[in-house]
This record gives C-alpha cells, structure tokens and sequence, in this order.
C-alpha cells in the first residue's frame, strides 16, 4: 500500500481559497461589484435605459437643459436629450476601445518580455532598448501627434495608444521572466527536451498570468481615462454617438448653472476608472499573498 | 521531574480556522524541560511541534489560532494568563529562541555588532536595564567568544554575506544568549548546514547548556541528531506526544508503534540495508479520527484504538501513549 | 568488459569571478577538478559530498544544463555535446532536490508528466494513456492528474517529478539530493520505489547525496567529493568499512547514528574543526590539508595522485604513499567501471 491509497480528502481547491480571501477583501469586492455593474449596463443598454432612443440623431427642444428628475435621471442635455441613457451607451464606446487598445497592447507586450526575459543576449537589448525609448513618448502626445497626421478619430488615437501602450507589459513581464528563468522546473522542461515555445507560453506565462491579470484590470481604468480625455479633447467618435469624454466637453459649456451635463458623465468616468482600480488593488492583494506562501 | 521543570507545558490544545475550516492541530500535548537538560521534540512535518514551539514562545498568531486549552508554565507563572507585555518581556530575555535557516534570519545589510547590540538595546530595555554602548559591545564580544568564535572582534564588525553557515548559525546562538537566558529553544539547529559544521554546533549547544546552566528545548525531525545530543525525548504525531523518555531508552526500547516504525525508517549505518517506510499519512486535522490518531497507519492497531488512549507507564520515566505499549518488547 | 554506459573523463568546471568597477574577470573559481568515473548500465553510483563539493555542478554537467570548462562525458561511447539539450541527452534525465520548486506551479501534475510526451509530438490520446500509466508507476492515484502541486505532499510532488523524468524514457536517472527535503519515513517509500523502478526498468542512478546511511543502501558504488575532487572512490562496502582517506572518515564519524551498533562502526576520528574553505580560494596542494588531522609536509606542497587499494577501491591521500606501493592505472580500473 503506497502512502497515498489511504489518502486524506482532498485539499482545498485553489480556487475555492481564492475565492473565500477575495470576498473578504472590500476593496476588492466593491471593485469587482462596480465593474460589473457597468460592464452589464452597457451589455444590456438597449433594454434598461428609459429612453434608449435618444441614443440616434433625435432633439426634443421643449425637453432642453433639464435638471435630473424622475423622468430623466441625469437630466437632459443641450438639444433635450436623456443623459443618463447616453451615459450608459457611453459606456459601451469606452469599455470597447479599452478593450480593443488592450487587446493589441497587452498579447504584443507580453510576447516580447517573454522573448526579451527568456533568452537574453541580443533578443533582450533590442527589445528593452525599444521599450526603453517608447516609454519615454507620453500616450496622449502621441495621440495628438497621430491624429494630427493621419484623420482625427478617436480609432487612430486609440491606435496611436496600443502602440505604445505594449511597453509596460513588456517591463513587467520581463522582470519576472527573468526571475522565473533560473528556476529548477525550467531547468528540468529544458532537460526533458521541450521547444522553447512550449517553455516561453506554457512554462513562463502561466506564471505570469496573475500579474498580467492585475496590470490589465488598472490599465482598463487609466486607458478609459485616456479614452475620455482624447474626446475631450475633440477627438471623440461621430456624434451623434454618445462619448463620455465629448459630453463631458459639449456640458462644459454650460457650467456652471447646468451643472448635471457635464459633471455626472464626468462621474460617471470616475466611477468606471474606479471600479478597475480597486478590483486590480484587489486582485493584488490576492495573489501578492498568495506569492507569500 | 515536575516541580523542578523551568518550562512546563500540560495539555495544550490548539485549533485553526482557515478557509473556513476549523482544524484541531494540538490535541493534547505536555512537555517538561527542567533546568540544566537538554531535551528534543521530535516528529516530522505536519506534527504540530512548530505550533507547540509558536505557542510556548507566544508567536502563535490568533486568530487563525486559537489556544482552547492548557498551561504553559515558566518558572512557575502560566504563560497564557500572562498580559501579552508581561510575555514580551520574557520573550528574549529570560527564554530566546535560536532560528533554523541562518540564510534568511539575518539582515544581509547591517554587520552582525550592529544587529546584536540593537537586540540588546531592546532587551535591556523591556527588562528596565540601563547599559551604555561600550557596555553593550563588550557584552556582544563577550557572547560571540562564548559560541567559540575564532575572532569576536573581526566578526562583529562583518556582514552576514562574509561568513560561512556554521559561524552564521553561531551568532544566531550568541544572538539568543545576550541576555543570559534560562531556556534555549533550538529550531532544527545545523538542518542547513553540512553534517560536519553541523556536528560542531551540536556540540557547542551540548557544552552550552552545561556550561551556562541552560535549559535546551531542540525541536528536529532529525534522529540522529537527538540520540547523540539530548538527554530526554519528546516524540510527536500529528497533534499529541506520542513517547518520551530518556533519549537512550527511547531508542533502545521503543514503545509506540509510530516511534519504533520511524526508528526503522532510517537509514543504517551497518547491519539491515532494506529500506522500510510507513504507509498512509498524517490525518486530516479537521476531521481527526476519535481516539489514537495513528492508528489508521499503526501496523497493531485493534478495535479499542479507537478510543483515546492514556498514556502508558513502560519505565520509571518512560511513557508511551498506546493501548499496547505494554506488549510491545524491544 | 561491457562499455559502461556513462563514462566521465578528467571532468572540470570553472567559473569566472567577476569583481571591480565593470565586472571585469578577476580571478576563478575551480568548482571541479579532475573528476573521473564511469556509471555502467542499470547501476546506482553516489557522489557523496557537502557544500563546494562540485557535485550539483558535476550533476549539471552530465545533464547538459552546464558546459564543462574542461574533461570529456561520454554516453554510450559516443561524446556528448557541450550543453544543451540533444536526442542522446534525451536519455539523461534528472529528479531535483526541492519538490516544490522543480514542478511548475501554475500546472498541474498531469500537464508537468506530459511535458516529455508532447516534446515528442505523441498525439493527445497516447499522451494521456501514458501519463496515466507513469501515475501508476510511481503509485499515486489517477485523479492526480488534474490536481496543482501545491495540493500534494512533498513525497508525492517527488513522485511527480520521477514520473516526469520517466516520462522521457531514460537510461539514467541523476538524483540530485532527492530526499532530502522530505521526512524520513517518506524518504524510505521514495527510495523504495527508486530501487523497484530500477530493477523493472534496468535504470542506472547517479545518487548524490550528502546523506551517508542513504548512500550505503542505496548505492553499489560511491565516490567521495570535496571541494571539486574526487579523493576516495570505490565499492560501497570497501568505503565504508575500510575508508582510507582522513575526510571520507571524519564524514562517516559525524554521521548521526541511531544505534549503539552503528556508532561502534563509525571510525574513530576528531570532529573536524574549522569549515570548509570557499573554493574560490582554494588550499595549495591537498584541499583537504587544512583541516586534516593528519596532514603532514607533502600535503601544502602537491595534491596527491589515486592510489589503487583493492580491486574497485581508490584513494588520493599522501598518507598512502607511506605504507602502500604506488600503482600505476589504477585510476584507469575504476574509470572502466567495476567488473560485475
């Protein structure tokens, strides 16, 4: 009898443990909560706004400039629309180009710290001294530079992001590869004769993944930021969609007696940058502990 | 053996909660050190003896912990009805504790001067003791000479970095000897270390307690170490003291089932060269089995094992806790 | 004689020390030097030794995760490239010391057994049935294959890594201290299944260890290391109950023993004082000469040549030369691997 067969119940299950930390955590509940609640609002936009149409090329002159009351939670804005409803729909263009931006940004980004981490030699110095001079490029200049060339849109702006955007991962992923790389379950997969891609992407990036997990949720915060701040800046999509970042420009213009059109969309990007803040603090915590045992 | 023990610890229970789950770690474990002996607690991983040695030093975190039962007496007060300053005072002090991995428990960025006269500075301060810094320094070479360092001086002035593990593992005992403490507990002392450096600081320890009037608690997983070093054994499995005696009856007679089946694990030297383990493994701690908790593995278990057992007289000093310790010959 | 299958030639190993403003090299540390031994098929060979010994780098080198600096290894005749992982290395194969580093983390144990098998391109099928039959192997229940490492016990992370390694198909196995992490009662079922597997798969080991009881039922044959050296080498029995060379004794007279028996087998020596030297500095002549007992004039001067003291059984100490004739060859002997 070998000393298992009589064996003790099985142990807790990893996910089970992390679940039970992270429920306990608020900070990371309250994120999570919030990034859910507005990851479903603008989902399910169409069916629980109360006046999804206002969404096309309507004006209701008579409903102009109203403050928030039952009818329109938010108020209306300039030519009578429901800003509540354009907030949610506002969401959706954000949460899209977040995801768009880093859905290029961050596979790009891991790849090449993975590479650069890995191997060394020429492969690091050429990659790291890339990132090295796109990192010294601020994303918003670069942007503007960007659109300034090509046509001002918000796609090539976001565009111009990714591009650069790719470079922390690249760091970051590069630092714990490094760490990882002299480790002995390394050492035996090279000894056991596996392809150095299957050491790269399922060796490596398993064990990168909680920390790519945590670096994407706050990036998702600060690239709405970033997203928000370009339509402020002109750049946003075509009317007449609603932007966050537009309404919050074309409301400026009426403060500050109405103050409901451009300070609640203004909320309401805080309250999404927020919620992506405080579930990656949260997932943090998670797994720095978990790191710890 | 009672009244003269400088630390007696009786019936200590302690429970965990993790995840939900409350896990009965300690079930039922006494001890005794008297003053001027060397004993061991010796079991292996997941026993429960870094808990008892937690719990005696009172750097047991609770919760998850939590103490339910029991005493643990030094010099005569119970430490668990002690107010936690009274605790720290002693923590140090009077009774110090000698870590295992000399690696990790010194900070590679002070010399060693530096770290043990800041421990000092705070261990006279909890015990309200005025000393200067020329007394501390004197007090730091004088310790390090008492662990037969070659070169007191030379080395309070080195970083960690420039000294080997066995002069590591040396300040970490002159570190537990500032302030002239009663009892030592040694945490698998010259595990990290080679056999040879490990036999040195053995013997440093052995000398030590007669020298300074010490009392030696060693806690290992490691035979060897104990029947050669300590005078009384404590032997655990999962949770509870299984066996104690003298350490030469204790290997020259063992009694319970779990400490005469370890004895067979290891390897010898001479003589029977198969190799025998013991099957099964420790049990689940939050839903022990009622009465021995070795009995699912014990090769002699029978239906009454199932019930507590007391433990069992099989020497003037020698206790064995087991239904049939008195059937077992050696 | 057979050709042994692992053949080991004047095997060394330095490294650079790199020190000042630009890290320029400054010196260098001699980590093995002139290592020779031979491993034949389905034979278990130790190399014994403590800290600085060499033999992790020696295990490294023969594994191909490090290039020797000097010195020839050869695999069933054929000379096997620097470093590197090749077809013959395939059949080299190592089980590490921590269980709990050498297995991914992030993967489970069926994923970390696969890794050999999908390296050879099997198909999804074949690879599961074998990971299930490797699970059997090193008795631990299917089930374990979805499960992570964390959830598993030292001993039967163990299990999974000899599963892994095994995985490959591999003539010889390098076990580099691998029971030393875990108790002693799970020691003795992990070397338990080590010999079975031998025996059934006519696997041959090289052991290393610091632990002498472990080696002396284990082994058949043992070579003694200190500070990159190989001192004393021989038949298991021969070294351990006629050692010659003043360290090999004063290794066996601090071995914690648990028996009046076993301590009365020990050789009378002096606990060794002092500690071993960094082999970045090394001693002149023997390396063991400043913490000998017996050292005398020839030893600060030249380090000794292998003297040969039985068939299967040599020694590299001057105190020979004062009573034994020298040999010539007798070094060769032990290289070709013992006369079975």
């Amino acid at each position: 009898m070998s000393e298992l067969t009589a064996e003790a119940p099985a142990p807790v299950s990893t996910a089970y443990q992390n679940w039970y930390r992270f429920s306990r955590n608020p900070t990371a509940v309250i994120g999570a909560a919030i990034v859910v609640l507005v990851v479903l609002a603008a989902i399910f936009a169409p069916w629980i706004t109360p006046h999804p149409d206002h969404v096309g090329a309507i004006v209701n002159f008579r409903a102009r400039h109203l403050p928030p009351s039952a009818q329109y939670w938010f108020g209306t804005d300039n030519v009578g629309r429901d800003i509540f409803t354009r907030v949610i729909f506002g969401y959706r263009v954000s949460l899209l180009l977040a995801a768009v931006v880093l859905a290029i940004a961050v596979p790009l980004g891991v790849s090449l710290g993975l590479v650069a981490g890995y191997f060394g030699g020429w492969a690091e110095i050429v990659i790291m001294r890339l990132t090295d001079m796109a990192l010294a490029i601020p994303p918003l200049v670069m942007a503007l530079a960007v659109t300034a060339v090509l046509t001002p849109n918000l796609i090539h702006a976001m565009f111009a992001i990714a591009a650069l955007w790719w470079t922390w991962h690249t760091r970051l992923i590069f630092s714990i590869t490094r760490t990882l790389r002299g480790q002995e379950f390394i050492e035996a997969a090279q000894i056991l004769g596996a392809s150095r891609f299957h050491i790269l992407f399922r060796e490596l990036l398993p064990n990168c993944a909680s920390a790519i997990l945590v670096k994407t949720s706050l990036d998702f915060g600060f690239v709405i930021l970033i997203g928000a701040a370009l339509s402020f800046l002109g750049l946003g999509v075509q009317p007449p969609t609603p932007d966050l970042g537009t309404m919050v420009a074309t409301g400026a213009d009426f403060l500050p007696d109405r103050w409901w059109e451009s300070l609640l969309p203004g909320a309401a990007i805080l309250f999404v940058a927020l919620g992506f803040n405080l579930l990656g603090d949260g997932l943090r915590d998670l797994y720095d502990v978990e790191s710890v045992r | 053996m009672s009244s003269e023990s400088l630390l007696s610890v009786r019936s200590l229970r302690v429970d965990f909660s993790t995840y939900g789950r409350l896990s009965h770690v300690l079930s039922d474990v006494s001890l005794e050190v008297p003053a001027r002996r060397h004993v061991a607690l010796v079991g292996e991983s997941g026993c429960g003896k870094s808990v008892t040695m937690k719990a005696i030093m009172g750097l047991l975190a609770e919760p998850p912990a939590r103490i339910v039962d029991g005493e643990i007496r030094f010099d005569g007060r119970d430490l668990l009805r002690l107010k936690a300053r009274e605790r720290e005072a002693l923590r140090g002090t009077a009774m110090s504790m000698v870590f295992q991995d000399p690696m990790s428990s010194l900070n590679p960025v002070f010399t060693i001067g530096d770290q043990m006269e800041t421990i000092l500075k705070y261990a006279d301060r909890r015990l309200g003791r005025a000393r200067d810094r020329k007394g501390r320094r004197d007090r730091v070479r004088e310790v390090l000479a008492q662990v037969r360092m070659p070169d007191p001086d030379r080395i309070a002035k080195s970083y960690p970095i420039m000294l080997s593990g066995g002069m590591r593992q040396r300040v970490l005992i002159a570190m537990a000897l500032l302030s002239e403490p009663r009892l030592l507990i040694a945490d698998e002392p010259g595990t990290a270390l080679d056999v040879t450096t490990q036999a040195q600081i053995l013997k440093l320890l052995h000398d030590l307690v007669a020298e300074r009037h010490l009392a030696l608690l060693m806690i290992t997983h490691n035979l060897g170490v104990v029947r050669e070093s300590a005078d009384f054994v404590y032997v655990m499995y999962a949770g509870a003291v299984v066996e104690r005696g003298p350490a030469a009856e204790i290997f020259a007679r063992a009694r319970h089932p779990y400490t005469r089946a370890l004895i067979d694990c290891v390897p010898k030297l001479s003589g029977d060269t198969t190799f025998k383990g013991i099957d099964g493994s420790l049990p689940d701690y939050a839903a022990p089995p009622p009465g021995c908790r070795f009995a699912p593995r014990c090769p002699i278990a029978i239906a009454v094992c199932n019930r507590a057992p007391g433990e069992s007289r099989v020497g003037p000093d020698h206790g064995a806790a087991c239904w049939r310790a008195e059937e077992t010959r050696a | 004689m057979t050709e042994p299958l692992l053949e080991v030639a004047a095997l060394k190993k330095t490294f650079p020390l790199r020190g000042g403003l630009f890290g320029t090299v400054r010196g260098q540390v001699t980590a093995v030097e002139d290592v020779s031994f031979a491993v034949a098929r389905g034979e278990a060979f130790g190399l014994a030794g403590e800290s600085g010994s060499g033999k992790s780098t020696i295990a490294r080198m023969v594994v191909g995760l490090t290039a020797p600096s000097g010195g020839a290894i050869r695999f069933e005749g054929r000379d096997l490239a620097p470093s590197g992982s090749s077809q013959e290395r395939r059949a080299i194969q190592m089980v590490f010391q921590n269980p709990g580093s050498s297995l991914n983390p992030r993967r489970s144990i069926g994923q970390s057994i696969a890794v050999p098998l999908e390296a050879r391109g099997l198909t999804r099928a074949e690879v599961e049935r074998r990971v299930a039959r490797l699970l059997d192997l090193v008795q631990l229940p299917a089930s374990f294959r979805v499960r992570y490492p964390h959830e598993l016990s030292g001993g039967q992370k163990q299990r999974v890594a000899i599963a892994r390694a095994l995985a490959a198909e591999p003539k010889l196995l390098v076990l580099d201290e691998p029971t030393s992490a875990l108790d002693v009662s799970v020691q003795a079922k992990i070397i338990e299944l080590l010999i079975d597997l031998g025996r059934s798969l006519g696997l041959a080991y090289i052991f290393i260890s610091h632990d002498l009881s472990l080696m002396r039922n284990f082994v058949a044959r043992v070579g003694v290391l200190y500070l990159g050296r190989l001192i004393e080498a021989g038949a298991v029995r021969r070294l351990f109950e006629a050692s010659a060379h003043p360290y090999t004794r004063s290794l066996l007279a601090s071995v914690p023993v648990i028996s009046e028996a076993e301590a009365a087998v020990r050789p009378r020596e002096p606990i060794l004082e002092g500690e071993i030297p960094s082999p970045a500095n090394l001693p002149r002549g023997c390396a063991f000469h400043t913490r000998c007992p017996h050292a005398f004039a020839p030893c600060a001067e030249q380090f000794p040549e292998a003297r040969q003291l039985d068939v299967d059984h040599f020694a590299r100490c001057h105190l020979l030369t004062r009573a034994d004739k020298p040999a010539r060859g007798a070094h060769e002997q032990f290289e070709q691997g013992s006369a079975r």
